[in-house]
Order: C-alpha cells, then structure tokens, then sequence
C-alpha cells in the first residue's frame, strides 16, 4: 500500500464516519422524540446506513 | 411445564451452537505453524489465498522432515476441454498451483495456476512463461467444477431443502413446530411481517416471500459458514453475489406494473423536455444501481470481514518479535474474539439488508398509484 492509497482509505473512513454518525445520531434523536416509533426509524436508519456503507466500500475497493 | 422446559433447552443449544461457531473460527491460525508464517508478505498471499475460490478444501498445512505437509480434502475437477468433458479429483495437483504438476487424463494434459485449469497445447510438456508470467504453451479450459464455493452452495442448499421441508410437513399435523423447527419459525416470521409485509404492501407480498425467505437464510447460512474454519468464502465471491443481485432485478422487472414503467420511461408531472433526461436516470437507476448496489455491499462486507479476522489473527506472527509470542497471542485471541462476534452480527445484517432491499425495490415496482 503506497500513501496515497492510505491517505484516500483515511478520507473515505472519515467521510463515512461523518455519515454514519449524522445518521445514528438523528435516529437517536428522533427516538428520543417519538419513542413509539422506534421500529420504524431504526428501519430507515439501517437502510440509509447499508446505502452509505456500500457507497464507502465501493471507494475503498476502487482505491485499492 | 414441559414445553417451558423443552423450549429453554433449544435457545440454549441455539446458543451453544452459535458459540461453537465463534470459537471454531480461530482455529485455522493455531493450526498454522509459525516457523513458515511469519514474514508480512506470507500473511498477505494467505489472506489473498483464502479470498478466492479454490478447487479442494485446504485446512492446514505443516513442515515436517523438510516437507511441506497439507491438510484438506480434494473437490472433483470437472472441465469441458477441446476433446469434451474431463473429470478428476482435484488431489492430482497435489497442491500446486504455479503449473509444475501436469495432470494427463484421455491423451490431454491439465495444469492448475492461479486457481485456473489450464490445458496444455499439443507437444508440450510442461508450461512456458512469458516475462509477465501468463503462459504461453496453454489456454484454459471451461471450468464446471465443484469448487469450494460450489460445494458450499449445493450444502446450503440441501441443508435448507431438509430443514424447511420438515418444517413444512410439521404444519400439516400441529400448528406449532417442535425441534429446530422452533428456532426456524420466528425467524421466517419475522421475514414476512417485518421485511416483506411493510414493504411490499399487503395485496401482493404473498407472491414474493418464498423469495425473499429463500435468499434471507441462503445469505445468512452462508455467511455463518464463512465464519468455521473450513475456510468458506461463498458470499465474498463476486460471481455469487451477481448471481443474487440479478435474481433480483429479474424479478422486480418481470413484477413491475404499468404505473411503475410509465414512472421510469414518461415520468408525469414534470416538463417534456425533463422527461428523456429523467427516462434515462431512471433506466440507469432500474438495470445497474440498483443490482450493482446489492452485489458490491454484500462482497465487500464479507470480504472485508474475512481480511479483518484474518489480519487480526496473523497479529500472533506478524507482532511476535515486538510483543513476545505471549503478548501477540493474547493480543490477537482477545481483538480476533470480539472482531469475530460482531461478525457473527454483520452475517445476520448484511442477510437482513440484501432482503430489505430487495423487497424495496419489488415493493416500488408493485406499488399501485391513486390517480387523481
């Protein structure tokens, strides 16, 4: 692995970090917000997840 | 009582079970000897090695007297060549994989590189390389074999063919499933109610459960065998992946009603000169992103699982000088357990997601539109 390769692999975790960290804290907020509707948020929220995840891996995968 | 009783007892071996696995997972890096192992780039082509498919079952290998022992079981070979079907059992290779042993069956010679049979031209006796290390003397041949991940697939298969059945037949005599059973029924439950149900809509997610159920335990028995030493790699193969993603996308074709068409070809409601533009998203959308964004997320996440647990193991060879055979050993036991139990968790995920989808994307194509 040369460095730009690892500084890329460094960027994208960031960014999917960034992400992945809007999308579980806006899920929490909206559960803490409507408790009742927990199952419906933690669907959407994974499926929005998978989304980014496949986005990131897709990168890293292209970088490599 | 007794239900009670008997009902503790199969979460219990449920549980048993799935610790086996988790523990069972570490094995093939005690079993590797650290005398041969213990240069980076070793560890590197181990973990490229177990990535690929291969034609027999490499469990262990050891050096004794000098020689390199392997530990596994061979897988038939069965190859279409220019004189027609050939077969025999991958342990005539005796493991070699950089075209040293030549393999003659019926007047025609085979070699394996790489994982790829190839079949020597007339009068040749042993492979030629070019300076780029292709060969020159051979071509390959139609591979039909039973390879590894074949083999895990039709075990897969049939594991699920008996499981299910006899699930099937229980409901003909009681309403209620007794055995493993029990384990397997909130299971295809919790796929109708909470993936296809919501998503498909209530009028026709009926049609598309046996789908959905089916490619649910295919990826998620899969993956869990990913996890044994056995060294399967089934759902971290592209080719597999493909294969469930156009799966998918045949169906919610073929399935896809006239206001589904009509919203990808002739989208109403916006100007005409749009409309083309947004066709051609859209058709882009129906045939490539949508199957592409099945099949890359599922090979990427079991691959890049597979490397983790790897690497972290390879951590008791690679970090042995700077920590101690003790210290590196511990280090990798303790990172490889806990990598691999959130494993365990991705294997369920990633199955659950693939059948999400999936059934979001027939769920939009079935969907019926109030006209106004």
């Amino acid at each position: 692995m040369t460095v730009p390769n690892l500084v890329g692999a460094g960027l994208i975790v960031i960014g999917a970090g960034i992400g992945l960290g809007k999308i579980g804290g806006s899920a929490m907020e909206g559960i803490a917000r409507q408790p009742e509707a927990t199952g419906k948020i933690q669907t959407a929220m994974i499926i929005i997840a998978a989304l980014l995840e496949g986005l990131a891996f897709g990168a890293l995968f292209l970088g490599n | 009582m007794k239900i009670a009783q008997k009902s503790i007892k199969t979460y219990l071996f449920a549980l048993l079970a799935l610790l086996s696995l988790t523990l069972q997972a570490k094995e093939p890096a005690n079993s590797h000897d650290a005398g041969e192992v213990d240069t980076k780039e070793e560890v590197k082509d181990y973990i490229v090695h177990h990535l690929k498919d291969s034609h027999d079952f490499h469990l262990f290998s050891y050096t004794s007297d000098g020689q390199r022992k392997h530990v596994g079981f061979p897988l038939p070979v069965i190859v279409w060549s220019s004189e027609g079907l050939v077969t025999f059992m991958s342990s005539e290779f005796h493991h070699d994989d950089n075209g040293h042993v030549i393999v003659e069956k019926g007047g025609l010679k085979f070699t394996k590189i790489h994982s790829k049979i190839y079949e020597l031209e007339e009068g040749a006796a042993e492979v030629a390389f070019d300076a780029d290390h292709h060969a020159t003397n051979a071509h390959k041949v139609l591979d039909l074999s039973i390879t590894k991940s074949v083999f895990g697939v039709l075990l897969v298969g049939l594991l699920m063919f008996l499981g299910f059945s006899s699930l099937a037949k229980q409901y003909k005599k009681k309403q209620v499933p007794t055995g493993f059973g029990r384990v397997l029924e909130p299971l295809v439950l919790y796929v109708r109610d909470e993936i296809a149900r919501p998503n498909i809509g209530e009028k026709h997610y009926r049609r598309f459960t046996g789908y959905l159920l089916t490619v649910f335990f295919f990826i998620w028995i899969l993956n869990l065998l990913g996890l044994t030493p056995l060294g399967f790699n089934v759902t971290g193969q592209l080719a597999v992946t493909a294969c469930l993603a156009i799966f998918t996308l045949i169906i919610y074709t073929a399935s896809g009603n006239k206001d589904y068409w009509g919203h990808v070809l002739w989208m109403p409601g916006v100007p005409v000169f749009v409309k083309p533009v947004l066709a051609i998203i859209e058709l882009a959308g129906h045939f490539l992103i949508k199957p592409f964004s099945l099949l890359v997320r599922l090979f990427a996440n079991i691959s890049a699982g597979h490397i983790v647990v790897m690497s972290l193991i390879a951590i008791m060879f690679t970090l042995k000088s700077e920590l101690t055979v003790v210290g590196a050993t511990g280090l990798s036991l303790v990172l490889s357990f806990f990598i691999t139990l959130i494993e365990v968790l991705v294997a369920f995920l990633q199955a659950y997601i693939f059948t999400m989808l999936s059934a979001l994307f027939i769920g939009m194509a079935v969907e019926e539109h109030d006209h106004h």
